[in-house]
Parts: C-alpha cells; structure tokens; sequence
C-alpha cells in the first residue's frame, strides 16, 4: 500500500506545531499500524530527518501507553488501542491525518506523545483503597455476589489511555474517573473510603483544567475497552450521596 | 504526603553509566478549583431542567384548552390568576410560580454558560480533522439550541404575557389573542421553530438530567431513561404544534 500521512510535529511543550506529509510505500496490510510508523521513521532516520516521536509500550492493547487521533477518531477506525490497529482497515492511496491527544490536560511534549500525568494525579487523589500489607488474605474471606464482582471488573478494564478525553468534545475525563469510582465503589474493599475518593477525584478532575460531561457518549464509543457511559452516572450519584453524607 | 524516590539511575547502581532521571511518584498537585464543582452545575442544571420540564408539560395542558372552546380557555387564563385566593393576594400563586421561573431560568443558564466556558477552556488546539460524531449535532443543538429558546421566551413572553407584540391586532382576553395570531402563517412557523428546538431540547435534556442524578446505573436503567426521554419529547412537541395548527388550517374558528 502506498499512503499519503499528515502529521502533528511539535518540537516541544513551549514551540507551536504544525501538520507535515509523508509519503509512505510499501505498506503492508498486515503491519500494525505502530509498526507503520517505525518503518516510516526508520526512512526518516536514513534521511538524517527527525523520527516522529510516539508514545507505545506493551503493544498488546493492555497497557494503555499508546494513543493517537487517526482520522479524526481516538485509536483509529476500530475498537481498539492504537497498537492493535491494523493497516488492513486502510485502503491503498488513503491519506490518513495522525494527531495527539488534544487537550489543555494533556499538554503535548513532542510530536504525537503527550503528558497524562493528570490522570495519575486523579487516581492519587482517591482512586484507591487502603489496605494492610503481609500476608494476603483468603480470597473467599469477602464474599461479593457475581453481578457485583463483574460491574467492578468492567470499570477495572479500564487501563487509562486517555482515549475518552480524546475523544469528548468537552475534553472531560469523566468516563476514566467513573471507572475507578464504580470498580471500587462495587466491591467491599471500597466502601470506607467511597465518600471520600468520589469528592477528592472530581475536585482534582477539575483542577487539572478538564471538562464537564455532557452524556453524549462520545467517550464510549471510542474506549477500546467498551467502558460504559453508565459509569459517569454512577460517578454522579456517589457525588450526590457523598454531598448528602456532609463530605 | 507521598515519599518519592527521585534520583539518577546511577545513585542506586554505580557500576551503570546511564543518565536517567526517574520519579517514582508524583506527588498530587494542591487542588485550585474555581467556583463549583462541573458536576455540581450539571446537578442545578438537571434540578431546573426538571423545573421546566413541569412548567411545559402544564402550560401545554392550559394551551390545549383553546379546544374546549373560547370560554373555558378563557376561564383557565382567569383561573391561574385566581389559585390560592383567599390565602393568597389575586395573582399571589401565579408570581410565586414566575419567580421559581425566574430563578430555575437563571440558575439554568448561569450553569450553561460556566459549563461551556469550562469546555472550550479544556481544548484550546483543536483538531485539524474531525469525524463528524452524530453526537456532535446534539452538543450543538443543546447549547445554541438553548440559546435559540431563550431568545424565544424574551419573545413569547412580549407577545402573548406582556402584549407588547401585537402581530395582528388588540384584543382584551386571551383566547382571541391565541386565535388572531395563529392565523398568521408566519407567527405559526415562528412557533413550529420553536417547538422543534424545544423537543430536540428535550430529548437530549431528558436524558441527560437522568444521568446526572444518578438514574443510570446499569443498561436497563439506560433504556428507561431513554424511553422517558423520548415519551416527554414527543408529548410536548404534540402537544404544543396541536393548537396553532388547528387555527391556521380553521378547525377553531
């Protein structure tokens, strides 16, 4: 496949950047859509250029290190992470438009790979439990019934790509936080601290400079884990319940 | 606060010569928020929604009125005026009701704006390219579509509550009021406009007021919601379109 790639080269945080063009050939429909790139900066490396720079690590779709908008949709065309995107749903001649995340949250640091630290930081303001350290207790010692245990584990697919602040036209970060807060939230090693976590999660939320949802479920449809909208929902009622409690 | 281990690579292992700085941790950054939380704004937001949600489907009741005939429309116009009394001074209910109005309209839009200003204030650089998300004609049509309403309350209420617009003559009692300026194809397609933005409204505001409260927590919860939200939507559309259209096409006289 030959391809024709415009993309967003930043020098760094502080300089403006711009869209470029490539011109790509022999592309294979089986590569993966990172490996595209490493061939493409391979080429550029060979030309003395500078290798576009892109965030990836495990590139097995679980560890929600890569992230980019193709086309105008986080992680691409499909359902999927950036890493397990493959250039089979690309055409010969396409031109595909690659860009970072984009969002003051998320300040761009070269090229494609931004900073979602932001996101850390949510997580350090409440989206944990606190337990004691040794021996691990008996599996079976908390009993959580089955559709519990299976809400919690949804929300704890989440793996914090940063697909959904992406991917919302108000930049929120609501689907992430409300995965962490309905993964805890449902089981009983959450519940002494769900107050708390619920109230200090969105204050941070806000602090960082992220938007507020407006249910369009744009967030969603683009999480390659199929996080649900229904979890900024429950998000919103722990919010509520924890405001009735004096918190 | 965190203890973080910050230092070179090669303070821990001396015999490697790499130069890479690590952070374990970061510590939280002290929380500066201005104002409301985003979803305490959300949350007045759906609280007057549902304000306005009662106050349209009762103003559709009173509209529909004009079908039982002049007198009866005419007699539930006096009527509101009248709710309370003797308790209350004669349009003593009738001006509680605006000012909860008045205040639901205020917190409504006070919650609009500073949420819009919030969003446009989280994506400064926007995207060369954008998939045209179908979500996209919603987000837009509850913002300026909301804009488009409120403009049409300074109207409506000029026209029909303060009769300073007089589109097609004075007239002292409501009923021929209503009756004179449905007859006019253009007043009628003023309002048609209006009720459209309105359900569109509506349909998405439904909803959304329902995921802000907390009613979606699961996808049969999501259903209901959905279900409600439509069923209110096409009511007051209905509802509203019935009785300028009986009177532009003389089935009231």
């Amino acid at each position: 496949m030959k391809l024709t790639l415009n993309i967003w080269r930043q020098e760094s945080q502080s300089t403006t950047g711009a869209m470029k063009n490539y011109v790509i050939d022999n592309v294979s429909e089986d590569m993966s859509f990172l490996e595209m790139l490493d061939v493409l900066n391979e080429e550029l490396i060979e030309k003395g250029e500078d290798p576009v720079a892109f965030d990836s690590d495990c590139r097995e779709g679980i560890c929600g290190m890569c992230g980019l908008v193709i086309n105008g949709q986080a992680h691409g065309p499909e359902v999927t992470t950036t890493c397990q995107l493959h250039m089979r749903s690309f055409k010969d001649g396409d031109e595909i438009t690659i860009e970072p995340w984009r969002a003051e949250a998320f300040p761009v640091l070269k090229d494609l790979c931004t900073n979602r630290e932001s996101l850390d930081r949510i997580i350090q303001a409440g989206g944990y439990i606190s337990a004691n350290t040794g021996a691990a207790p008996d599996a079976h010692a908390n009993l959580v019934p089955k559709d519990n245990a299976d809400r919690a584990f949804m929300g704890a697919e989440c793996i914090g790509c940063g697909a959904c602040v992406a991917a919302c036209p108000n930049a929120s970060g609501m689907l992430f936080m409300g995965a962490k807060i309905t993964h805890l939230g449902e089981l009983p090693q959450g519940q002494p601290e769900r107050d708390a976590r619920v109230v200090s999660m969105v204050d941070q939320h806000d602090a960082e400079g992220f938007g507020g949802c407006t249910n369009l479920g744009e967030c969603s449809r683009a999480c390659p884990k199929g996080i649900p909208l229904n979890v900024i929902s429950q998000m919103n009622r722990d919010l509520l319940r924890a405001k009735s409690h004096g918190k | 606060m965190h203890a973080d281990i910050v230092g070179r690579a090669s303070d821990y292992l001396p015999n490697v010569t790499c130069n890479i700085t690590f952070v374990a941790t970061s510590t939280v950054s002290s929380t500066t928020r201005n104002g409301p939380s985003t979803i305490a704004l959300k949350s007045l937001m759906a609280i007057t929604g549902l304000i306005f949600i009662g106050f349209v489907l009762a103003h559709m009741y009173g509209n529909l009125k004009i079908f039982a005939g002049e007198a009866a429309f005419n007699e539930y116009a006096e009527h509101l005026r009248e709710l309370g009394e003797p308790l209350l001074p004669h349009e003593g209910m009738l001006w509680i009701l605006r000012i909860v109005l008045i205040l639901a309209l205020v917190g409504h839009a006070y919650s609009a704006f500073a949420l819009w200003s919030r969003a446009s204030n989280a994506r400064k650089s926007r995207y060369a390219v954008t998939k045209a998300a179908k979500s996209m004609f919603v987000s837009k049509a509850m913002r300026w579509g909301g804009v488009a309403l409120l403009l049409f309350i300074v109207f409506h209420i000029l026209h029909f509550t303060t009769n300073t617009i007089q589109v097609n003559g004075d007239y002292d009692n409501p009923a021929d009021r209503l009756v004179s300026s449905f007859e006019l194809w253009w007043v009628v397609l003023i309002y048609l406009f209006a009720v459209a933005a309105l359900g569109m409204h509506l349909l998405h505001g439904v909803w959304a007021a329902g995921m802000t409260l907390g009613l979606n927590t699961s996808a049969k919860a999501a259903e209901r919601l959905r279900i409600a939200a439509i069923l209110v939507a096409v009511v007051t559309v209905v509802g509203y379109i019935l009785p300028p259209l009986a009177i532009l096409f003389g089935i009231i006289p």
